[in-house]
């Protein structure tokens, strides 16, 4: 089982960092969300899986699930919602203003950020 | 008072001055004098007991786990060099009254000094190596404030940055070879390091702590080839010249190596490297001074040679020498001192400093005459003034120093930098004073008034005290500050003018012949000087800087572009890189834990969840399929969490994936529908590598952590065996969320709460900028669906909305003991009301929102906060729980905690957030023209039957 579990957060690491690495504002939110869940299943999986325990105490029974790692990954969640609705706006913020979703002003060349001027309008946001 | 009030006080007089100098430039003066003299008088009171050869210390525990504590200690040494600080700070307050002019901000430069005194303080009152390095740092930054206080004029702007990179280098090297000595010693307590002379000289890393630490010494008290930082600073206006290269900064790091002096001393490292250095910074600054014009330059390389001076002795490492240093110390101080304050009355009376437009002054200047002849001859080492008796004595013991097998070099040196330095201060008083009296002075010099040359005065008072009583006057303060410095006997001296005819005497006399000799020959040496060339300090620092910008550039330039891709991959690079280096250069651990046994269903998961994600990124082109693949991604792993026993996450999971989808769906109908194909092959296969390489790392960092158990007991034991008990739940993850980390949770939703307030002020810049009008404006889309808000989804909603707001009722109220809680129910309730604004349009539903959501947040925030608070009251810290069982006919016995409340917090804060969140990002889709329906359904039989029955 641990086998598919790491292969599954590996495989989502990958997409994500692929999708990151492109160069549209949308692809990149995608990659970031695939990015969240391979983070938030591998900080659940520092309490060990454990499969078929008990999720709330009850009397007779001796072992359960780590919860500190799942509370943490709850309120992890929750807060990667926040993260991923203000890149949204960001991006959204900033195609709005250049008519342009790209992420990079010029990907080649150094020290173009410069002499972009439609694009500069990019950092009203 | 106590030690740590000594230090503290110049850091909260600092705030002060900025206020007081609303009542006038006086009162501000004399506050901040005031502060001072406080602090003087603290210390002074201590003076007796410390001359008597006690050591006062005052212990605050800080950090005592880092060995980090705020131990304050009160020797000789801290007193002398206390004392010099505050009594020459109060001098100098009281000099400067007089000398800023009107145009110049006095509250900020009393400030900038008073915390420059408070740093200085604290090095020489501090008992703990790392305590004393903050206050090292502090020094370097608030000198960089004094020096660069004239913001206008570029050289001083140049002197201070030239000045913090100086002394800040020598800083970091600093902190290195502290805390090499204090792993070496085993603490970080003075006290207990200065007890550890044999274990620190033998131990290997002696020689690389030595460097690094007198690094630190020779940046700060400007030794060679660290010394050219030093005449730059003379940019400052002349107060913060007399104050920092007379008694104070210059002098911190003669300090360090006398404080450090027993345990660092007296191995041929340190003989050879300090003695060798003062020496040569002796002579070099004596020779540069000679030849400088510009008053304040000529004493800023006499500073330089007298500080290589005071350097070379410590270097020596005898106990005699060390007396010595102690003395001059004492004697330079107080003359430099003087000699500063009357350059600055020079300048100030004649609108110069530059030595060959001045001269016959003497009978214009008859007070400032006195005083700047007696503080220059006696820096010349005249007889009858206390710069004679620690220059004998630094003869004295020079002539019995070998050098490396040569007897004759060092005296002859030392002989050499004494003659300069008679010469140079001859050259002082005759070229300003002395010949005949000028008539294109810049302006009409006269004596300045009391309050310039009182203080002056005074130390000049002291230089000839000192120099025909040495033992009576001073004899207490160096044999107790000796002492702390040689941590053992001392040796025998004595502080006398007569010794008898010794060698000393013969080289003294050598010196102040040569240097008159030196002088009278100064107009054709000085032509050869100026023909000679030399390298030139500031030409060598600036292309040295120049070069490190460049590469800090060169490099930035290559790793940071701009592009966030190319960071991207630095990024995931480096941390593959350095993962597989902790990897390759550590142990693993054995694995200790037996896997889990595979299953037809949870694999039958894993093949879904790959296929999707491969799919997603070979068509994350397609953005609408894009997002339903996410959103399956995202469903699978709330599966997922329900397989691993982890059902809360599973809730959290499954309905932060609908409000997050319905989020970028929402970014979707702005933006283009498909992702162009842009990227080369080659640049695909470059990213996938990085992808796969980092997912490889990823697999196999999980990997390892399943297959070993907790290195350390885990806390989660805790958490089980207490939640029931200590916080009145079963479902023990929400009681961590609500009660063991409340704090945190609290935390959370007050971010959680900023991001949306975030996400709703930006959407107001958006909405107010040009963009605003045109999204108001643009053409409607020709695939538009003819039905906005079709009839079936909109009745569906109005009736899954109450039974979803029971549904979150429910979950909320379960929370405590089951899987649910506030965040949950919060997401669910969300999910809910964003129902309604989908099917019903946003007005219609926006019109029926009675609070709005900015206050949703805020009372979720306060509700929590105020439960916190409320423990208080009952005398427990912050957030304490606290529950009880109650009964109510005809309801069953259930359960309260204040915990509920703070859930409820929770709650809000969650549901206002992601409403408010969402609201924004669709108040952007608002036209103008389009007025608001009062329907909420575009086409509605009833409203047609009605209309057709007219």
């Amino acid at each position: 089982m641990e086998y598919l579990f790491s292969t599954a957060v590996g495989a989502l690491t990958a997409g994500g960092i692929y999708l990151v690495l492109r160069q549209r504002t949308f692809t990149v939110i995608l990659g970031i969300s695939l990015l969240t869940y391979a983070v938030n299943l591998f900080l659940f999986a520092s309490g060990r899986l454990s499969i078929n325990l008990p999720a709330v105490l009850r009397y007779g029974t001796e072992t359960y699930g780590d919860p500190l790692p799942q509370a943490l990954v709850l309120t992890a969640i929750v807060i990667s919602f926040g993260m991923t609705a203000v890149i949204v706006m960001l991006g959204l913020g900033a195609y709005l203003a250049a008519r342009d979703d790209r992420i990079d002003l010029d990907d080649a060349t150094p020290g173009a950020t410069d002499t972009a001027p439609a694009q500069g309008k990019g950092d009203m946001t | 008072m106590p030690l740590i009030l000594i230090a503290i006080l110049p850091f909260l007089g600092a705030l002060l001055p900025g206020l007081m100098i609303r009542a006038g430039r006086t009162v501000c003066a004399w506050t901040t004098a005031t502060v001072t003299a406080a602090a003087l008088i603290g210390l002074l009171v201590h003076a007796p007991a410390v001359l008597a050869g006690e050591v006062i210390t005052y212990r605050l525990d800080w950090l005592p786990q880092l060995g980090l504590n705020a131990n304050f200690m009160l020797d000789g040494l801290g007193l002398l060099f206390a004392g010099l600080i505050l009594g020459i700070g109060l001098l100098i307050i009281i000099y400067a009254r007089f000398y800023l002019s009107r145009e110049d901000p006095m509250g900020t430069f009393y400030t900038y000094l008073l915390l420059f005194q408070g740093a200085m303080v604290g090095i020489v009152l501090s008992d703990n190596v790392l305590l004393m390095l903050v206050f090292w740092e502090l020094t370097s930054l608030s000198s960089f404030l004094l020096i660069g206080y004239w913001k206008h004029l570029p050289e001083g702007r140049q002197g201070a940055r030239m000045a913090l990179a100086v002394t800040g280098m020598g800083g970091l090297a600093l902190i290195g070879g502290m805390l090499i000595l204090g792993q070496i010693a085993g603490s970080y307590d003075l006290s207990v390091i200065l007890t550890q002379k044999d274990a620190v000289q033998a131990s290997p890393l002696y020689l690389p702590a030595l460097i690094l630490i007198l690094l630190g010494a020779f940046t700060k008290s400007a030794q060679f080839p660290f010394h050219f930082w030093l005449p730059h600073a003379m940019a400052a206006p002349t107060p913060v010249s007399a104050y920092l290269h007379s008694a104070t900064m210059v002098k911190a790091g003669l300090f360090l190596m006398a404080r450090l002096w027993p345990v660092l001393a007296g191995t041929p490292e340190w003989f050879y490297i300090v003695a060798t250095t003062g020496l040569v910074t002796m002579v070099l600054g004596a020779l540069i001074a000679l030849f400088k014009d510009d008053l304040k330059a000529l004493l800023a390389f006499s500073t330089v040679s007298h500080l290589g001076l005071i350097t070379m002795l410590l270097g020596f490492g005898t106990p005699f020498a060390a007396v010595a240093a102690v003395f001059h110390i004492i004697n330079h101080a107080t003359f430099k001192a003087a000699l500063f304050m009357t350059a600055g009355i020079i300048d100030h009376e004649t609108q110069t400093r530059d030595i060959k437009r001045l001269g016959g002054l003497r009978h214009l200047m008859p007070v400032t005459f006195v005083i700047g002849t007696l503080a220059a001859l006696s820096m010349a080492g005249i007889p009858l003034l206390n710069g004679f008796l620690s220059k004998e004595m630094m003869l004295e013991e020079a002539e019995r120093t070998i050098w490396s097998g040569t007897p004759w070099l060092v005296p002859a040196l030392a002989t050499f930098g004494a003659l300069l330095s008679a010469a140079y201060s001859f050259r002082f008083v005759i070229h300003t004073f002395m010949g005949p009296e000028r008539h294109d002075y810049p302006a009409r010099p006269h004596d300045p008034g009391f309050g310039l040359w009182g203080a002056p005065a005074l130390l000049v008072v002291l230089v000839v005290v000192i120099g025909i009583l040495p033992a009576a006057v001073a004899g207490g303060l160096v044999a107790a500050a000796s002492g702390a410095v040689i941590g053992g006997d001392l040796p025998y001296y004595s502080l006398k003018i007569w010794h008898g005819i010794t060698p000393a005497l013969y080289m003294s006399i050598i010196a102040l012949a040569g240097g008159a000799v030196l002088l009278a020959l100064h107009r054709p040496l000085d032509r050869l000087w100026q023909a000679t060339p030399r390298p030139e300090a500031k030409v060598i620092f600036d292309a040295l800087m120049a070069g490190v910008v460049w590469l800090a550039r060169a490099i930035t330039a290559g790793v940071h572009n701009g592009s966030m891709a190319r960071s991207g991959a630095v990024f995931a690079v480096t941390i593959v890189v350095a993962g597989y280096a902790a990897w390759a250069g550590g142990a693993q651990a054995p694995a200790t834990r037996d896997l889990l046994p595979l299953a037809a269903v949870p694999l039958a998961g894993w093949f879904a969840l790959m296929l999707v994600t491969l799919c997603l990124v070979f068509w994350h082109h397609q953005r609408l399929v894009a997002l339903i693949l996410i959103g399956v991604i995202g469903l699978i792993v709330s599966v997922g969490f329900v397989y691993f026993s982890a059902p809360d996450l599973a809730l959290t999971q499954a309905t932060v994936e609908v409000v997050t989808v319905i989020l970028l769906l929402l970014m979707l109908n702005f933006i283009p529908k498909t992702t162009p194909f842009e990227s080369s092959a080659g640049r695909r296969l470059r990213d996938g590598a990085i992808a796969v390489a980092v997912g490889l790392g990823a697999a196999a960092l999980t990997f390892a952590l399943q297959i070993t158990d907790f290195a350390q007991p885990s806390i989660s034991a805790y958490h089980l065996a207490n939640s029931k008990t200590g916080g009145g739940g079963t479902n023990v993850v929400n009681v961590i969320l609500v009660d063991f980390r409340g704090f945190d949770t609290f935390g959370e939703i007050t971010v959680l709460g900023i991001a949306a307030l975030v996400i709703f002020a930006l959407t107001e810049a958006v909405l107010a900028s040009p963009v605003g009008k045109w999204l108001a404006n643009r053409p409607l889309n020709p695939d538009k669906a003819g039905d906005a808000h079709p009839l079936m989804m909109v009745v569906a909603t109005r009736v899954m909305m109450p039974i979803a707001l029971v549904v979150g009722t429910y979950i909320f109220l379960r929370g405590h003991n089951e899987p649910g809680g506030g965040f949950i129910a919060g997401l669910i309730v969300a999910i809910a009301l964003v129902m309604q604004y989908m099917a019903s349009g946003f007005d219609w539903a926006a019109a029926r929102q009675r609070f709005p959501y900015h206050g949703i947040i805020a009372a979720g925030v306060l509700i929590a906060a105020l439960t916190g608070v409320g423990s208080w009251f009952a005398g427990r810290p912050f957030l304490t729980s606290s529950f009880g069982y109650f009964e109510i006919w005809p309801i069953e016995e259930f359960e309260l905690a204040t915990a509920m409340a703070f859930d409820v917090g929770v709650f809000l804060c969650v549901v206002g957030a992601v409403m408010l969140a969402l609201e924004s990002l669709a108040r952007l889709a608002r036209r103008s023209g389009v007025r608001p329906s009062p329907h909420a359904m575009d086409v509605d039989p009833s409203r047609d039957v009605t209309a057709g029955g007219q």
